[in-house]
């Protein structure tokens, strides 16, 4: 085998580069052309709906289908040059939940540890940690049929991390998960960031990219249509609105007025005592805060309104994503 | 079986990256093996193609039909009729491995293996490896049924060996049949449908069951010439469980260890390339 050269510290440089890449099966072009490079110890999100293309990017990338043209490197390995050095820094969370239903769950972590080549002492320290930490301690010597979707996510992601792979590779990770499952697996992918691991995951919910992910790129029909921090791609839509929630309800002829002065076009919410207007950013919240604090008028609220992932998608796709979700994000500052 | 060669994975972190040993192909293979044969353990009924369906063809042939089936062995015909269930058992293999591995490439199980340092071919290896334990299984038990009924090993030690060698080179030609099928179909449904209707014909149309000396003249073509034919009659003359073929039989009964030897070549020559390139296409798209 030509992989026996031992694997030094890669080049200093992304943890997860591709440059180009391009897939097609028979006339369709799956992916066209696809870049994007991710720091070692950052996330990056790839939003789009179904047939985009991001699973196609991360098969290619995993070295589980080789691309038409253009290239990647994952922890400073060829993908197509190197695919066995790049398997042994990377895990893999596909699709589906890709466990053994007929094994138990340690059953599971052992097989891919002895295929990982770790030793059985490793297996089982390893075992033991990454059961515990996804609170699967107790359910180890179980066969997983028995287990709920929560649970064999968990122990996807577990088996994926037997090897401790720097570089991870999750593609829609919380598909088909409750919203509870799905915020603990956020937990969980957040202590694995913060213990330096680089992460890409792919996603229809704007809400998890918006949650996780340093650097979002917007996929749409094998292209990358938009790329930025998850607060840059909602500026770049321009939408963001200062909303203010007076306390008392006869103060809003008096509120609307004075938010006159920093815009015409002024909302008046009367069920909700709010006045929305738009806003540049942060700055006309501070503008506001100001007027406010020489006045009478008393607050309850008063921040920035931006527009929800959703939106952006919206404004640059010119259709929705498959599954809106319904969350505003309200970033708010103190009045 | 480790080598020498031990990396360590570049940390990024501060979080302690376990060494990653280089491990050989049987070792893989070892460990997937291992792991198909948790599944027979969980689910003991997968067993039932191997161990209850041949022991009520056994019946079924040795007591409801049998009466009006004459053959010229002189041991009768129950005795002459286990090999053929055998050789029909072993044909199974294919099956076999088309399902596990159907079900793996569904269930996305090959993506994760493929997806770790290990040779794509240990999943194929361990693959056959299971299986052929599967179907030995119902060898021992056919066996057992046999002496219970009647049959005997009538030849020599090492005939005798050789007759079961035969059988397992036959389950090894009939695996890279499973892995074509397993490969080149979408589900284990459409495996079942198309492996039921293919195989049960090919061994009902030989010398499996009945005597192909009374069959039609296309008929008798047919069945001498078909490779299953030969195997049971290499393994019946083996076990000295029958004569030799009658001087009017097709070519590969006269010579039916060889023509066996040959069969088993020529299958392997044919399925081999062909059902891994059909895996390599389906599995990397």
């Amino acid at each position: 085998m030509t992989a026996t050269q031992p694997f030094g510290e890669p080049a200093s440089g992304p943890a997860i580069e591709a440059v180009d890449l391009v897939k097609h099966f028979g006339e369709t072009v799956a992916v066209d052309g696809v870049s994007f490079s991710v720091p070692a110890g950052s996330v990056l999100g790839m939003l789009g709906p179904n047939g985009a293309g991001k699973t196609t990017t991360v098969r290619m990338m995993t070295t589980l289908t080789t691309p038409t043209s253009g290239t990647g490197r994952v922890a400073g390995h060829d993908i197509v040059r190197e695919p066995d050095a790049v398997r042994r820094a990377m895990g893999l969370t596909g699709q589906a939940a890709t466990v053994d239903e007929l094994l138990t769950g340690r059953e599971n972590l052992r097989l891919i540890g002895a295929l990982y080549g770790l030793d059985r002492a490793t297996i089982r320290r390893q075992s033991d940690d990454l059961l515990e930490r996804f609170s699967l301690t107790d359910a180890g010597g179980r066969v997983v049929k028995t287990y709920s979707g929560g649970m064999r996510r968990r122990l996807d992601l577990a088996v994926s991390l037997i090897a401790t792979p720097p570089v991870l590779f999750l593609d829609e990770p919380t598909t088909g998960l409750d919203p509870r499952s799905r915020v603990e697996l956020w937990e969980v992918l957040r202590e694995l960031v913060d213990d330096g691991t680089t992460l890409l995951l792919t996603t229809q919910y704007l809400e998890e990219a918006d949650q996780l992910a340093d650097t979002i790129v917007v996929v749409d029909k094998g292209r990358i249509i938009a790329e930025g921090t998850p607060l840059q791609l909602k500026d770049a839509s321009g939408k963001a609105a200062l909303v203010v929630t007076v306390s008392r309800a006869e103060d809003l002829g008096a509120a609307e007025a004075m938010l006159r002065g920093i815009s015409e076009e002024v909302h008046v919410d009367h069920s909700a005592r709010s006045i929305t207007a738009p806003a540049e950013g942060l700055g006309d919240v501070t503008r506001a805060a100001a007027l406010f604090e020489g006045s009478e008028i008393e607050l309850d609220d008063l921040g920035l309104q931006r527009p929800s992932l959703d939106d952006v998608f919206l404004h640059l796709t010119g259709h929705r994503a498959e599954e809106p979700t319904d969350t505003d994000d309200l970033e708010e500052a103190s009045a | 079986m480790t080598s020498d060669i031990e990396t360590r994975v570049p940390s990024t972190g501060h979080l302690e990256r376990p060494v990653i040993h280089q491990t050989s192909l049987l070792r893989q293979s070892l460990a997937i093996t291992r792991r198909n044969l948790i599944h027979i353990k969980r689910m003991p009924e997968m067993l039932m193609d191997v161990t209850i369906q041949p022991v009520m063809f056994v019946a079924l042939f040795a007591y409801v039909f049998g009466g009006s089936i004459a053959v010229s062995a002189a041991e009768g015909y129950r005795e002459w009729l286990l090999a053929g269930i055998m050789a029909q058992t072993i044909a199974f293999a294919s099956f076999i491995v088309a399902v596990g591995l159907t079900a793996d490439i569904d269930k996305g199980i090959v993506d994760r293996m493929r997806s770790l340092p290990i040779r794509t071919s240990a999943i194929l290896v361990g693959r056959s490896m299971s299986s052929l334990i599967h179907s030995s299984i119902g060898i021992v038990v056919m066996s057992l049924t046999g002496l219970v009924i009647g049959w005997r090993l009538r030849g020599s030690f090492l005939e005798a060996l050789g007759g079961y060698a035969l059988l397992l080179l036959w389950g090894f030609a009939m695996i890279w049949l499973g892995i074509l099928v397993g490969s080149a179909l979408r589900s284990v449904e459409a495996v079942q449908g198309v492996m039921f209707t293919t195989i049960f014909p090919l061994t009902f149309l030989s010398n499996a069951f009945a005597p192909t000396e009374n069959m039609g003249t296309v008929l008798r073509f047919l069945a001498e010439w078909n490779p299953i034919s030969s195997l049971v009659q290499a393994v019946r003359e083996l076990w000295g469980n029958t004569g030799p073929a009658p001087a009017d039989a097709a070519l590969p009964l006269q010579h039916p260890v060889i023509a066996t030897l040959v069969w088993v070549t020529l299958l392997t020559a044919v399925f081999a390339p062909l059902s891994i390139r059909t895996f390599v296409r389906r599995t990397q798209q």
